[in-house]
């Protein structure tokens, strides 16, 4: 892979405000870039706006009723705003703070279920494929190749939220949005998450939300630091930590606030 | 001094100790009595029916008061059974749950949907008053709408309609509730992977509250197969099988009534209360297999 194609940007948010009822905003004027085959964490005390931007991305948050929106964003240079949702979801892959299995699907239907739900119809030899390249690529193929039958809700928390990544994956989107994903697991099951998200961004983008500063620090190449819906700092991760250039990214960093 | 607190202590503990055993034998007994009765309903029923429960019995229409004097005055059993009221009951019901259930399952769904908004809270509204309409209100108004101006006679058509309004409430309450118990997070999965609305609804939502939905619609069908009183308005009763809609078909509460002011028949108000009851009972017993089978929240 060349320079220019990981420098590139695969989102730009241009002055992006959301309000969940008027005047009350939620993302202030964010402007910012993603960059292609990296991890990108966006952290900020809780109520910062953080997970709503995040949300933006894939238009999650218009599932709020009466959510009002301004500015843009831009994935491969096109507004996600003139593009079909289900496309758009398509591209733009999503995983939540709690593991959300689909409690009537199988390990196999879960992983799927992207393309079921979207009335996509493949040949089983396809869907097979598509299932254990999806659970080999989030390291639980090993583990759950015997059950693969049995419901997803039948694995353990951190199983469950590895599945939950194959399910995003398995369409093969551009990016894949974390919500906190490590924010309900213990230990163990959050450094197999944070060792699969370095893996994962050789093929896929990645944007994280993460309250937990270290774990921003161990796997990000980019860092967002959000304040009150403020985008107050952006840029390499190893700069932002070392030489903060705003006094509140730095207050944040050593604890005075958050 | 120590002794003597000490002293008190172990009285004091002693003493709730007595209070606590004497409470935990009071609930017993609470819920010994309450099940006694269940026990002595189906006791007696069996005891006072199972004579007249055979093939006849499921098999052929209610006997004639002539037929079933005459059997009781040589000491045999009654001739006939109560098919014509078994095939008008399950007509009738079927006929109610063609409507009742699609129609409940997307108000419910509805009202879980649209949560507070207005128009969504009066429909609550309008439901929780029509749960608690009296059943012979309904059989009148059935009688009105249907055996007046529509049909022009008794018939199950009226019948259906009493019991399908009867359905209705308490199908959409229960799928409302269902739905309440599904996480928010198992909707946003789906949105997230792309899914429309509809197929968010048909492919998530129905499925992981299917027991739910199941138990409430067998506890809503349980409930209407034992109703009398609208069905006396409006369905009138047949002493033959009828499956026609416009005309006047029996039911097994029917000929309960039936069979209560006919004193030659006494022996198979037993015999059809058992079978009704057990009936109900093994519809309550199926929900709860379904539920446990099928439970994902």
């Amino acid at each position: 892979m060349s320079d220019t194609q990981t420098a590139e940007p695969v989102l730009k948010i241009e002055g992006l405000s959301i309000a969940y009822e008027p005047g009350r905003y939620a993302v202030k004027d964010v402007s910012a870039t993603v960059k292609r085959n990296s991890i990108t964490a966006i952290m900020g005390p809780s109520g910062c706006g953080k997970s709503t931007l995040l949300r933006a991305m894939n238009r999650m948050h218009e599932l709020y009723p009466n959510i009002e929106t301004r500015g843009d964003i831009l994935l491969d240079g096109q507004s996600i705003f003139s593009m079909s949702v289900i496309e758009l979801r398509r591209k733009v892959g999503m995983v939540f703070q709690r593991p959300n299995p689909f409690p009537n699907m199988t390990i196999y239907e879960n992983v799927v279920a992207g393309y079921s739900l979207n009335d996509i119809r493949l040949k089983k030899n396809q869907r097979d494929e598509i299932v254990e390249n999806a659970l080999r690529n989030v390291t639980l193929w090993d583990e759950v190749k015997e059950f693969l039958y049995r419901k997803g809700t039948f694995l353990s928390g951190g199983q469950q939220q590895r599945l939950c990544v194959a399910r995003a994956i398995a369409f093969n989107p551009e990016v894949l949005l974390l919500d906190e994903p490590t924010s309900a697991l213990d230990p163990i099951a959050t450094s197999k998450i944070e060792d699969l998200l370095g893996e994962l961004k050789k093929q896929y983008t990645i944007v994280l939300v993460t309250h937990n500063m270290s774990q921003a620090a161990r796997i990000s190449d980019d860092s967002m630091f959000m304040y009150l819906g403020e985008l107050v700092e952006a840029g390499r991760t190893e700069t932002l930590f070392t030489t903060p250039k705003d006094a509140r990214t730095e207050a944040y960093l050593t604890g005075k606030f958050g | 001094m120590n002794s003597a607190m000490d002293n008190l202590l172990t009285d004091n503990i002693k003493r709730r100790n007595r209070t606590n055993t004497r409470l935990k034998y009071i609930i017993i007994a609470g819920a010994v009595i309450t099940v006694v009765p269940i026990f002595l309903i189906v006791g007696n029923l069996a005891l006072k029916g199972y004579r007249q429960i055979n093939l006849a019995f499921f098999t052929e229409p209610a006997p004639d008061t002539f037929q079933a004097m005459m059997a009781a005055a040589s000491g045999e059993v009654i001739p006939g059974g109560i098919v014509n009221g078994l095939i008008g009951s399950l007509l009738m019901v079927l006929v109610a749950s063609l409507v009742s259930i699609p129609l409940g399952l997307m108000t419910g769904i509805y009202l879980y949907e649209n949560g507070t908004k207005r128009y969504a809270n009066f429909i609550r509204s309008l439901t929780e008053i029509l749960q608690g309409v009296p059943s012979i209100i309904l059989g009148i108004i059935a009688y009105l709408w249907v055996v007046k101006n529509i049909t022009r006679g008794y018939s199950a058509l009226a019948g259906s309609t009493a019991l399908t309004i009867m359905m209705l409430p308490l199908i959409i309450r229960s799928t409302e509730e269902t739905m309440k118990m599904i996480p928010v997070t198992i909707r946003e999965a789906a949105f997230a992977l792309g899914a429309p609305y509809y197929k968010m609804i048909i492919k998530v939502l129905i499925p992981v509250s299917f027991s739910g939905l199941a138990t409430g619609v067998l506890l809503a069908l349980s409930r209407i197969l034992g109703e009398t009183a609208p069905l006396m308005l409006t369905a009138l009763g047949n002493p033959s099988v009828s499956l026609d809609l416009t005309k006047p078909v029996s039911a097994v509460p029917l000929l309960i009534w039936d069979f209560y002011n006919d004193p030659n028949m006494v022996n198979l108000v037993w015999s059809a209360s058992l079978f009704l009851m057990i009936f109900v009972l093994s519809m309550n017993l199926l929900s709860r297999s379904i539920a446990s089978k099928h439970k994902y929240i």
